[in-house]
């Protein structure tokens, strides 16, 4: 299933995380893709707080992973901007597949790696403050996107 | 007492013998940087592929060039986190054996107490103080009252300040590392964009860059559509006044509320021209003091100087359980 969305502040991207922190089951995954700037590790913090993590959450790009302990689930926060061309990472696998919280950013460059369900959020920077959304997921993932639909603007 | 160093938290293979916390008498650093370059940074499969290939060797060089043996080591130092989680398990488990095999205690050092303890080699520390450590991954303000006690004032709630520059860089389409690239271009440019200041006012210590970063890409993109000729130098200019004013305003303002002795700048970015001309030339009543260039970048010198002041602090090893962690907390670490 496949849905767009606009999103025109902060407080409608921490909406979205929330709707999207109340569907979390062990093993999920977020896929988010958006040029440089476009908000992906802010949709993660805003994700991180509705998890009950109250570390501040960074960027993970010199690392490319940081783990957040927390129950009932693990965050891992990746940024695979530089497997561009790679394609995967094998130190990652244990994460991805794993019972915790993965939100990858940059996740076409691995997608080799990764499982087909997944939720899959591109966002397209129209100006400062706009977003544009789309939203993808199958499978397990097509009932999360039906409950954004329900729940987002309403 | 001989301190053994280990650090392979990122890209470097480094081991250290350095004689009571301030005797550097070997520091062999293999640096993978020229293997990571092609891909615009650190590839965590391929850096750990590179630490295994390179740590007998740097091992045996680093006794080596110290004129010691195994046997006169009293104390194992190795870098547990945080850093990349394969790279850091290749440097604890070569540090493990070597413990085992040579009956030697062992002690876990947080990379950043690294850092911050590179400038005891050169000056002795004292406290209170403040230190700014700025690197690819890390911008942070952390107080200390004393040897081997940290309190983190504020970090970066967004990207890291290499980080930006990284990002900053590969939009100029300059090489990576940005860093010494965006430095060395600055100097021929002028700050004539005059980029926000991000945070410089708040009332916390904490940083943020990833606006800037934007605010910097955005404006490229914008004179890429309207035909507009790019001037690199005047761009990094404008990025690195517009850092500096940021990194320099807050440590000033820490150093008045704390009333500090010293300032210690930590880090990789501490090797940035920019940043070291405008601390000194704002911060004159105190030393600030800057590790020389070989200690500013990752080595294990600095662990085993930070892992000797550990250890007389705690007076206490860790054992054999102990391991690598992506994220450790300086606290979990070390308090």
């Amino acid at each position: 299933m496949e849905l767009k969305l606009h999103v025109g502040s902060l407080n409608d991207t921490d909406l979205l995380a929330k709707i999207i922190s109340g569907n979390l089951f062990p093993g999920f995954i977020i896929g988010l893709t958006g040029d440089l700037g476009s908000g992906k590790t802010t949709f993660t913090k805003y994700l991180a707080k509705h998890m009950g993590i109250s570390d501040n959450l960074n960027s993970p790009t010199f690392t490319i992973l940081k783990v957040y302990d927390h129950k009932p689930y693990n965050l891992y926060h990746m940024d695979v901007y530089r497997l561009e061309g790679i394609g995967y990472d094998f130190e990652l696998d244990d994460f991805i597949y794993s019972d915790g919280i993965s939100v990858i950013e940059w996740y076409p460059y691995i997608e080799e790696m990764l499982p087909k369900e997944m939720l899959k959020i591109s966002i397209t920077t129209t100006d400062d403050e706009q977003r544009e959304l789309e939203i993808v997921g199958e499978g397990r993932y097509e009932q999360i996107v039906k409950d954004i639909s329900n729940r987002y603007g309403h | 007492m001989y301190v053994l160093g280990v650090e392979t938290s990122c890209d470097e293979t480094s081991v250290s013998i350095v004689k009571d916390g301030k005797e550097v008498l070997s520091n062999e650093v293999l640096s993978q940087i020229d293997i990571h370059k092609e891909y615009g940074g650190v590839v965590p499969e391929i850096a750990s592929r590179e630490h295994i290939k390179g740590i007998t060797f740097v091992f045996d060089k680093a006794i080596r060039d110290a004129g010691i043996g195994f046997d006169d080591i009293d104390l194992i130092a190795v870098t547990e986190g945080p850093g990349l989680i394969g790279s850091l398990l290749i440097g604890v488990n070569a540090a493990k054996t070597i413990s085992l095999n040579y009956h030697i205690p062992i002690i876990g050092v947080h990379h950043i107490t690294g850092h911050i303890y590179a400038s005891n080699i050169e000056n002795d520390m004292q406290f209170p103080l403040i230190a700014l450590v700025v690197s690819g991954g890390h911008t942070e303000l952390i107080l200390m009252k004393e040897h081997f006690s940290f309190e983190k004032l504020g970090e970066t709630q967004d990207d890291a300040v290499g980080e930006a520059y990284d990002k900053v860089a590969r939009v100029l389409g300059l090489p990576y590392p940005g860093g010494p690239v965006v430095d060395k271009l600055s100097r021929q440019g002028i700050d004539k964009y005059h980029f926000p200041r991000p945070m410089i006012d708040t009332d916390d210590f904490n940083f943020s860059f990833s606006g800037l970063k934007s605010h910097v890409i955005n404006l490229h993109h914008n004179m890429i559509q309207r035909n507009e000729h790019i001037n690199a130098p005047d761009f990094c200019r404008s990025f690195q006044e517009a850092v500096t004013d940021v990194l320099v305003r807050k440590t000033i303002k820490a150093k008045e509320k704390y009333e500090v002795k010293q300032i210690v700048v930590a880090g990789g970015v501490a090797a940035n021209s920019g940043l070291r001309e405008k601390m000194r030339s704002s911060i004159q009543d105190i030393p600030v003091y800057f590790p020389k260039m070989a200690y500013c970048t990752d080595n294990a010198a600095m662990i085993a100087v930070a892992g000797y002041f550990k250890y007389l602090k705690q007076k206490k090893y860790d054992d054999l359980m102990l391991n690598g962690s992506s994220r450790l907390k300086m606290d979990e670490g070390e308090l």
